[in-house]
């Protein structure tokens, strides 16, 4: 196993770690607002290791390039639609579900 | 078996295992907005397994279509049925005897139909892949076997596909008894972040829609997938509120609609003139046919889908028209 593999497995381990943690907060969580709050780590975090450590394994700079965008595109959705389930909530559920 | 291929066979367990636990999950799901959000995850399930049958075409399609958008349109479909919960059962239920039977013959008919289907699996004959090598060669200008199979060999099927969309949209205008097809207008929300995201959102789904249409000259991608790229940037402008929209009038989504089928029918019967059946191309315009057809094709498409989520909402009254929630 070179050093970038290694590299590269360790980083999509941090990503998969971080996964778990979001899913389990969105599991586990007691209002909306901690829950978009934990998936919210998961999918910006988790992501964005996991795509750094595929643009480690691409061997080419198009590629990594791709998943650098596919992360931004990922980071511009979740951070909105966390937004928009936030409003929502602030909006129109019950008091019980703010945090 | 070396450690990458157990780890193979490990992850398409696990994927085989999750598609069948979430379609359990699904069907016996008594909250229609669950079952609407575990279709999603079971169709995501799905274009990954696609992908690990190597089948890339039909993943992107099945996440599009499948997924995509007809979540958007049963989520919006279960939010406009009145909440009705199904009544809880009250202690065991009795049985009459010939409701059992009723239920096991079709799962035994199914059972033995899944147990068949396997068998064939395990019998497949190795793929033959001298058709697409086929559709290759008869191509000079499309290098994806797919695309070129699609519109040079089974090009009355992609005809057909259009003229079922084209069916659908009016078989919901039949029900909604209207005969426009211009958008509801919304009332843009006061809100600040949903329109900067759809601005940022919109140019890059029309972007994304023709880097679909360009990679299906020689990779996974084509019409279908651009299309519903631009049916989903349409639902996102009509859902934000944003005024572009309402600039369409009847006559413009309509040719929008029907762009893409008046086309195809266009080529069809101008290529019967020039060759002897309908849709075979002659080699020299045979690039730029399939570019102006996949193009209106892709646009039709995209319209379509707009349109039929679009039109699935009553006007709302002026003085009712509000921000959606």
């Amino acid at each position: 196993m070179s050093p970038v593999d290694a590299i590269s497995g360790l980083l999509a381990l941090i990503g998969a770690g971080f996964f778990l943690a979001g899913t389990l907060g969105l599991l586990r969580f007691r209002t909306t607002f901690l829950r978009i709050h934990a998936v919210t780590k998961a999918d910006n975090l988790g992501l964005g290791f996991i795509a750094l450590a595929l643009a480690l394994q691409a061997g080419s700079i198009w590629v990594a390039g791709k998943l650098l965008l596919i992360w931004l595109l990922a980071l511009l959705a979740g951070a909105n639609s966390g937004y928009l389930i936030g409003r929502r909530v602030l909006r129109h559920e019950n008091k019980e579900d703010r945090g | 078996m070396n450690p990458g291929e157990l780890l193979n066979v490990v992850f398409n367990g696990v994927l085989a295992g999750m598609i069948l636990l979430t379609a359990g999950f699904l069907l016996t799901s008594r909250d229609f907005l669950q079952a609407a959000a575990l279709f999603i995850a079971f169709g995501l399930l799905m274009a990954l397994a696609w992908v690990r049958l190597a089948a890339p075409d039909i993943a992107l399609a099945e996440a599009a279509i499948g997924t995509g958008i007809t979540g958007v349109l049963l989520i919006d479909t279960v939010r406009h049925l009145r909440p009705t919960p199904l009544p809880p059962t009250e202690g065991p239920c009795r049985r009459r005897r010939w409701p059992v039977l009723a239920l096991a013959l079709p799962g035994l008919a199914a059972a033995a139909l899944a147990l068949g289907l396997l068998v064939a699996v395990f019998h497949l004959a190795p793929p033959d892949s001298t058709r697409a090598e086929e559709a290759l060669a008869a191509m000079d200008y499309l290098a994806h076997p797919v695309t070129a199979v699609l519109l040079v060999f089974r090009g009355m099927d992609t005809l057909l596909e259009l003229g079922v969309l084209v069916l659908a949209l009016l078989g919901m205008l039949t029900v909604r008894g209207t005969r426009s097809l211009a958008a509801v207008g919304m009332v843009p929300p006061d809100d600040p972040v949903l329109q900067g995201v759809v601005r940022v959102l919109v140019p890059l789904a029309v972007l994304v829609a023709g880097y679909f249409l360009w990679l299906g000259t020689f990779s996974a991608g084509g019409a279908f997938q651009s299309g519903v790229i631009l049916g989903a940037a349409g639902v996102l402008l009509w859902l934000s509120g944003h005024r572009g929209l309402d600039h369409a009038n009847a006559w413009t989504w309509l040719s929008l609609v029907l762009a893409g089928f008046v086309v195809f029918l266009a080529v069809a019967a101008g290529t019967m003139v020039f060759s002897d059946w309908a849709l075979e191309f002659p080699p020299s315009m045979r690039s730029a046919l399939i570019q102006v057809m996949e193009v209106s094709a892709a646009v039709s498409i995209g319209a379509t889908l707009t349109a039929l989520f679009i039109g699935l909402h009553r006007r709302p009254e002026p003085s009712s028209r509000g921000t959606p929630s």
